[in-house]
């Protein structure tokens, strides 16, 4: 009875709010799941009934096993699991194989490497301090940030419908964010030199870990006015944190140093041989680049400037070209996206280097990094953009500033999450999904910050408004016209340009009030 | 409302487990001859936009009435016949005569599914956050609390959008009947309690509790003066509400006595299926469905349930109070529910309403009685393979209900509405302190027995000489803990001193 009441007591909101949202996760089992599943079954039974020395060699199935070595043996452990429940889906050959015994398991996979997730939230809501507000307990920074991460829309649709496991990812991700809040950076190094290896897509925010980590923990000490004192430089710091690094990184890919097989795992991490965009744009720089593009050559061929038998026949965002020219601008290439992501994320990790700010600055850079990188980055999937999403929660709270660029990222980013969902039942769950979270996060913002000036200028308001009319029209008035059949691409074209717009300028002002901060001292509290 | 967006946050939550309750199975899905309640529906659709209003219910060539013919009152065949309007509209295969029989797709689910949220999203939810915001007595924090319990009340949701029925249309109405009555638009109030009538009838469950309530609104208003005027309007608004509803069969005499027999079809016997009531229970050691004579069956039943509903009825004309009128709901629909001609098990949601709206005032023994009426249809829900969206949606309403209202902090004798009663026992036995300690026993004790048995109901294969071992037991303990509900319930109408003068002894 007494631990009845301990876990239910009116004290526990953060339990309450975990295990509702976990029995929310449970009650999408039956939805629509995408390829990644068969992907990630295909993983299971790769890992399972093959040796090593084949993982990243196996190609029965053209989903491949794409993630650095952690995350497979995290497939192997599963699949040991997993043969309880069906064994038949071990079996590499098994294509497309989905029992509903099959289903089940690999749905409250997902859900129960969540937990770590969820204890990552709580670690983050004790170590961040939020903006002091009322007594109430909706109003409190805590519940409001836990919210905002428990119940985040994209984690929620991507990997409870979707399917992915970014859940326990982000987890790990948050919780060495924490670690660094509570000045516990070795724990936190190691922490995200293990996330390295279980998805490399976090290399894009690597480099405010490493300038943060060097100059904030291995220099122990500043000069009054903020600047780096040299001869504070501890070694030891440097070196035990390289030893992290490298042990963690021994441990991931020794085994396949062993076997001569590194460059065939690379091979399969970096495949440069996709296209600029995926097939549906993420809504970034590129999408704005080649609808553009599009704009110029539509134009050309109107005024008769273009020729119309030079002009690619293949439209971008048919889905079915992986590689694409672009018809006026120039044709971007590999290198040039990279060279513009590193463009971009410089002036933050300069930021860092010459203001540090202590754990916030950090988590400023971070989430620069990897906007930057959504932003600029080659073949860009939509979902990345919880990369940003989730760590901005955790300014969000902080200042209306912060809060209002946070609700801008996060509205438009979750509504180009979208098109992820395309089924017809599905449709209510994300409209709702959707509805519900950005109600509740400007709502809960706005409480929170109420004393200040408006979250959002009439212009904000005004795009931010735009969403809902872009949403009607995309999925209830466009599939009713003619141009259906002519240009069925226009739904996922709009919606990705328009996101493009909200995301960059997001992206614009956090960069502004970066580089306009008060240089330390003054803001420097922690 | 300064709290405004944390209520529509619950709202949408509400609907977000409403819709992803509906993508599970439906009843009969795949089950060729007879299907269930889902072609049913979709069958009257058929039915209404197809034949004349005349042939509704009557059995003909084209309307034979042994396969799931139309026994609902009239509205339910006009939603039907709206709905039918909107099918025809998306895919008129979907409702051709004799064709469309057993007719089966993604599609004609999502559109069947669709009518249901609608119909809910205009007609029950609304209700419900109105009514939870009319409550001046608790907190701003507690309505809201209150509204989210309400809306995540398993039972409804997985009859609904699982087993498919429009239980949120009746219970809607029903509710919007209680929220004018209880606030004294007594006219609306009796309007829409007519519709929810004419909507199902087992909606008369309820009628009894409005008929003494506005009665006794009508005597304490003085029968010489204002109250005699009031008598007339509800009267007439009553016999205009159903003529209007009943007017195509009125022209008729057969017409009428026709849909009579088809709403109260007294030759089904005591019970169906497998229901907690006090007979069905009662069977497993006698049968009385073979024992005893059809019409000897209707006497017993009316007698018990006119005898058990009597003293909480008299109070309620007597001292008639919007809390006592409440109660009194609860009271009757259990009393109907236990020991009436002719119950479904799905008729427990006809009580859970009423609890539902009494969930701040004793928020312990209303979550208990909610989860137990939900645990009493779990039979049903197995036969829909709606195991996981019943585990699942049970816990969250429990977690709900636990986290809002604190309810094992809330367990005193104070708190469980029980002081007079203790204090009047008391008199007699000085040593009577131990109920509040009692019930908490009984309620872990009602707990594992219910965990226990969806355990042994899922997991073991019956013995052979019973195959229908688990549901029996499940009715059975359902009925036990209805049966102390229903006695709990008349003790706190009977005490309930803060309207009476002074607290009297009946039964």
């Amino acid at each position: 009875m007494a631990a009845l009441r301990v876990a239910t007591g009116a004290g526990n909101w953060f339990s309450a709010l975990a295990l509702g949202v976990t029995l929310l996760k449970c009650l999408l089992i039956p939805t629509y799941h995408s390829t990644d599943f068969e992907v990630h079954r295909n993983w299971l039974a790769i890992t399972h009934s093959l040796p090593i020395s084949q993982w990243y060699y196996e190609a029965t199935s053209e989903w491949t096993l794409d993630y650095p070595p952690f995350f497979a043996w995290f497939e192997y452990a599963l699949s040991h699991v997993a043969k309880y429940f069906d064994q038949e889906m071990l079996n590499v050959h098994n294509l497309n194989y989905s029992s509903s015994r099959t289903l089940l398991f690999q749905r409250f996979s997902v859900i129960f490497t969540d937990a770590l997730f969820v204890y990552a939230v709580y670690e983050c809501c004790k170590c961040i301090e939020g903006k002091k507000a009322g007594k109430e307990l909706t109003e409190k920074p805590k519940f409001i940030l836990s919210v905002l991460l428990l119940w985040n829309f994209g984690l929620l649709i991507v990997d409870h419908i979707h399917f992915q496991y970014n859940g326990f990812l982000s987890g790990l991700m948050l919780l060495s964010i924490a670690r660094l809040f509570q000045k516990r950076h070795m724990e936190g190094a190691f922490l995200f030199a293990v996330l390295l290896h279980f998805k490399h897509i976090y290399l894009y925010v690597a480099p405010a870990y490493g300038i943060y980590l060097l100059r904030s923990y291995c220099f122990t000490a500043n000069k009054p006015d903020g600047s780096i004192r040299w001869n504070s430089f501890s070694f030891v710091r440097l070196i035990s944190l390289g030893l992290i690094v490298f042990l963690v990184s021994a441990l991931s890919l020794g085994p396949f140093l062993a076997l001569n097989q590194l460059p065939q795992v690379f091979s399969r991490l970096f495949p440069f041989k996709r296209g600029l965009c995926h097939a549906y744009w993420a809504p970034n720089f590129w999408a704005l680049y080649s609808a553009l593009d599009k704009v110029l050559s539509v134009i050309g061929l109107e005024l008769k400037l273009l020729d119309p038998n030079k002009v690619p026949k293949a439209s971008m965002t048919s889905g079915l070209v992986q590689q694409f020219q672009h018809t006026v601008l120039p044709s971007v290439t590999p290198l040039a996206t990279l060279i513009c992501t590193l463009i971009a994320i410089l002036p933050s990790i300069f930021c860092l280097w010459f203001k540090p700010q202590g754990p916030r600055g950090f988590l400023r850079c971070l989430i620069l990094c990897a906007l930057s990188s959504f932003m600029f980055g080659w073949h860009v999937h939509e979902k990345a953009i919880l990369l940003a999403v989730l760590p901005m929660s955790l300014l969000s709270v902080g200042k209306a500033g912060d809060a209002s660029i946070f609700l801008i990222l996060t509205t438009t980013g979750h509504y180009s999450l979208f098109p992820l969902l395309f089924t017809a039942p599905e449709l209510p769950i994300k409209i709702l999904l959707m509805l519900l979270f950005t109600i509740y996060s400007i709502s809960s913002l706005k409480t929170l910050f109420r004393k200040e000036k408006p979250l959002f200028n009439w212009m904000e308001t005004f795009y931010l408004l735009g969403l809902g009319p872009l949403e009607v029209f995309c999925e209830f008035v466009f599939p009713f016209t003619s141009w259906k059949l002519k240009y069925p691409f226009i739904p996922l074209l709009l919606t990705s340009v328009y996101c493009a717009v909200g995301i960059t300028y997001a992206w614009f002002r956090l960069y502004v009030s970066v580089l306009s901060d008060p240089p330390v001292g003054k803001t420097k509290k922690q | 409302m300064e709290k405004w967006y944390l209520m529509t946050a619950v709202v949408l939550i509400g609907l977000t487990v409403r819709w992803t309750v509906s993508l599970n199975s439906y009843s009969g899905a795949g089950k060729p001859p007879m299907f269930g309640d889902y072609e049913a529906q979709r069958h009257w659709q058929e039915i209404t936009f197809n034949l004349p209003i005349k042939q509704w219910y009557f059995n003909s060539s084209d309307n034979n009435l042994q396969y799931w013919g139309l026994d609902y009152p009239p509205l339910t065949a006009y939603h039907s016949l709206l709905c039918a309007y909107v099918a025809e509209f998306i895919n008129p295969d979907w409702i051709a005569l004799h064709t469309s029989r057993g007719y089966e797709s993604q599609a004609h689910k999502l559109f069947m599914r669709t009518t249901v949220l609608i119909a809910d999203l205009l007609i029950y939810i609304p209700a419900v956050v109105l009514y939870c915001c009319c409550l001046k007595e608790i907190s701003i924090k507690k309505r809201i609390a209150k509204v989210l319990c309400i809306l995540l009340y398993p039972g409804l949701i997985l009859i609904d959008y699982g087993h498919f029925q429009y239980n949120s249309v009746s219970l809607g109405f029903a509710l919007w009947g209680v929220l004018g009555v209880c606030y004294d638009w007594d006219l609306l109030g009796s309007l829409a309690f007519c519709l929810a009538i004419n909507y199902k009838q087992m909606e008369l469950y309820h009628s009894l509790p409005f008929f003494c309530f506005l009665l006794g609104k009508c005597f304490k208003k003085g029968l010489k003066g204002k109250g005699f005027v009031l008598l007339i309007k509800l009267a007439c608004t009553v016999v205009a509400a159903f003529l209007l509803c009943w007017m195509p069969f009125f022209t008729e005499r057969e017409q009428t006595l026709q849909v009579l027999r088809r709403l109260f079809p007294v030759d089904r016997g005591l019970f169906e299926d497998k229901v907690a009531n006090v007979w069905c229970s009662f069977s497993v050691f006698l049968k009385i469905k073979d024992i005893l004579p059809h019409h000897i069956q209707i006497i017993i039943s009316f007698c018990f349930t006119f005898l058990s509903l009597l003293p909480a009825c008299i109070k309620l004309t007597l001292h008639p109070s919007p809390k006592g009128f409440k109660f009194t709901l609860v009271s009757c629909a259990l009393s109907f529910f236990l020991f009436s001609f002719q119950v479904h098990e799905k008729s427990i949601l006809l009580v859970s309403l009423p609890v539902c709206l009494v969930l701040s005032e004793i928020p312990f023994m209303s979550t208990w009685f909610l989860l137990v009426s939900t645990f009493s249809m779990l039979p049903l829900l197995l036969k829909d393979e709606l195991l996981m969206p019943s585990v699942v949606t049970m816990m969250a309403f429990f977690i709900a209900c636990a986290t809002s209202f604190s309810i094992f902090e809330k367990t005193s004798e104070e708190e469980l509405q029980l002081k007079s009663f203790s204090i009047s026992v008391r008199k007699y036995f000085p040593c009577f302190t131990f109920l509040p300690r009692i019930i908490l026993h009984l309620f872990l004790f009602s707990v594992i027995t219910m965990v226990l048995l969806t355990l042994m109901t899922v997991t073991l294969d019956p013995p052979q000489r019973l195959p229908d071992l688990f549901s029996v037991l499940v009715c059975f303990v359902s009925c036990l803990n209805f049966l102390f509900f229903w006695v709990y319930f008349n003790i706190i109408i009977m005490w309930d001193s803060k309207n009476g003068r002074n607290p009297k002894k009946i039964n």
